[in-house]
């Protein structure tokens, strides 16, 4: 599956699933309480599974200034 | 995992409150829990003019777009920093959200109004450029509340930006600012209230929402944010969070009901005696407030360095621009 990092840099990532958001995380080595995760417009909770087929986007939600 | 309200496919889970939402009902709640967090402090009277401080970053956007939705069209007002390219997208985004919505917004440049970007005025003082960018923006927002007529400033500080202040606060005890600390900070002559409806809300829920209300906000982090001490704190805090739902919420709830009200007992010494700067005008407690001072050192380097005209001087006043909704239609 393809991953969109936006954490904030963009980056792209192949991974081989399925697997669950959490375990996802657990690879990418995220704090899932840092990030959010789509696929397409929809969100993705920890238990939902992605498959080799998806894109998945992976957004950084912590900031730490202010422009 | 399912919504709590419509058993529909959850897309959102809050573990700290036990429940899941689908999209719309995500929305929903996000929306009535600041409603409640505006009611339970009062944060919004009748009559009230409301002036939004509005980065460009999720926060401040998720914050005027639910103020817009709960029925308090808030003004915008967004500061240029002079950040690079940081800032001109800041405001490219900024203003997109203003006028895709109709809302008013005022824009202060501060090199155009007082002759330095925020990274000069770092430079050239010697002190961090979170120093400075803190003390100009607290000074505009006041300054531009008061001159505009605006009653209640309202800032997109959400609950890890809370939780992570408070443990910087408590691991140096700082007690001036542990008894000031709070969703509200009610108003004085010269100082409009302050308000931070979204401060319950992790960071995770705010760009939850932002997702699926399809707001287009600034992804992108300040460049003078890389290794700030509050950083470290949310990852400190989102570490306990993940092992202990909840953590965050408790930590700052309870501190706000247990032991602030003990610490303002204690240090009750009566309010603060505030006067006008000799040299602004704006509410200070010395001759000559902070910001007129930094400035004025500032340019006294700048000078030197020939940055500024030999001749320049400080002038307070910030130039301010509108964005007018109805002149965009």
């Amino acid at each position: 599956m393809k991953v969109i990092l936006r954490t904030p840099h963009k980056e792209e990532r192949e991974l081989a699933g399925p697997m669950t958001v959490r375990e996802l995380l657990e690879r990418l080595d995220l704090d899932p309480e840092g990030v959010i995760v789509a696929r397409g417009r929809e969100l993705l909770t920890l238990d939902a599974r992605v498959e080799d087929g998806d894109t998945v986007e992976v957004i950084r939600a912590i900031s730490g200034g202010g422009a | 995992m399912n919504c709590s309200v419509c058993g529909a496919p959850a897309q959102v889970e809050v573990r700290r409150r036990n429940r899941a939402f689908c999209a719309e009902h995500y929305r929903a709640w996000f929306v009535g829990e600041t409603r409640r967090n505006l009611g339970r402090h009062r944060m919004i009277r009748p009559g009230d003019r409301v002036l939004v401080a509005v980065s460009g970053g999720k926060d401040s956007l998720v914050l005027w777009d639910t103020l817009a939705k709960l029925g308090h069209p808030a003004t915008g007002f967004h500061i240029q920093l002079g950040i690079g390219g940081y800032s001109e997208r800041a405001l490219v985004t900024t203003e997109a959200f203003a006028r895709e919505r109709g809302l008013e917004l005022i824009v202060v440049d501060v090199r155009e109004s007082f002759g330095l970007t925020v990274p000069q005025l770092a430079e050239v003082t010697g002190r961090k450029a979170c120093s400075g960018c803190g003390l100009s923006k607290r000074y505009l927002m006041n300054r531009v509340a008061e001159e505009e007529g605006f009653d209640v400033v309202a800032t997109g500080h959400n609950l890890d930006d809370e939780a992570a202040t408070l443990l910087g606060n408590v691991s140096h005890w700082q007690l001036d600012a542990l008894v000031r600390q709070g969703p509200m900070l009610e108003g004085r002559e010269g100082l409009a209230r302050r308000v931070k409806p979204l401060y319950t809300f992790t960071e995770r829920e705010v760009a939850a929402y932002a997702f699926l209300a399809g707001i287009e906000y600034q992804h992108e982090e300040c460049p003078h944010a890389e290794g700030a001490k509050s950083l470290l704190y949310k990852d400190v805090l989102n570490r306990l969070e993940t092992r202990m739902p909840g953590t965050k919420q408790v930590f700052l709830e309870q501190y706000l009901k247990k032991v602030q009200p003990v610490l303002q007992e204690g240090l009750a010494e009566g309010e603060v005696e505030l006067r006008r700067c000799e040299r602004c005008g704006q509410v200070t407690t010395g001759a000559v407030c902070a910001h007129c001072k930094l400035w004025d050192r500032a340019y006294a380097r700048a000078k030197k360095r020939r940055l500024l005209p030999e001749d320049g001087r400080f002038d307070p006043r910030p130039r301010v621009h509108r964005l007018e909704p109805a002149n965009e239609a």
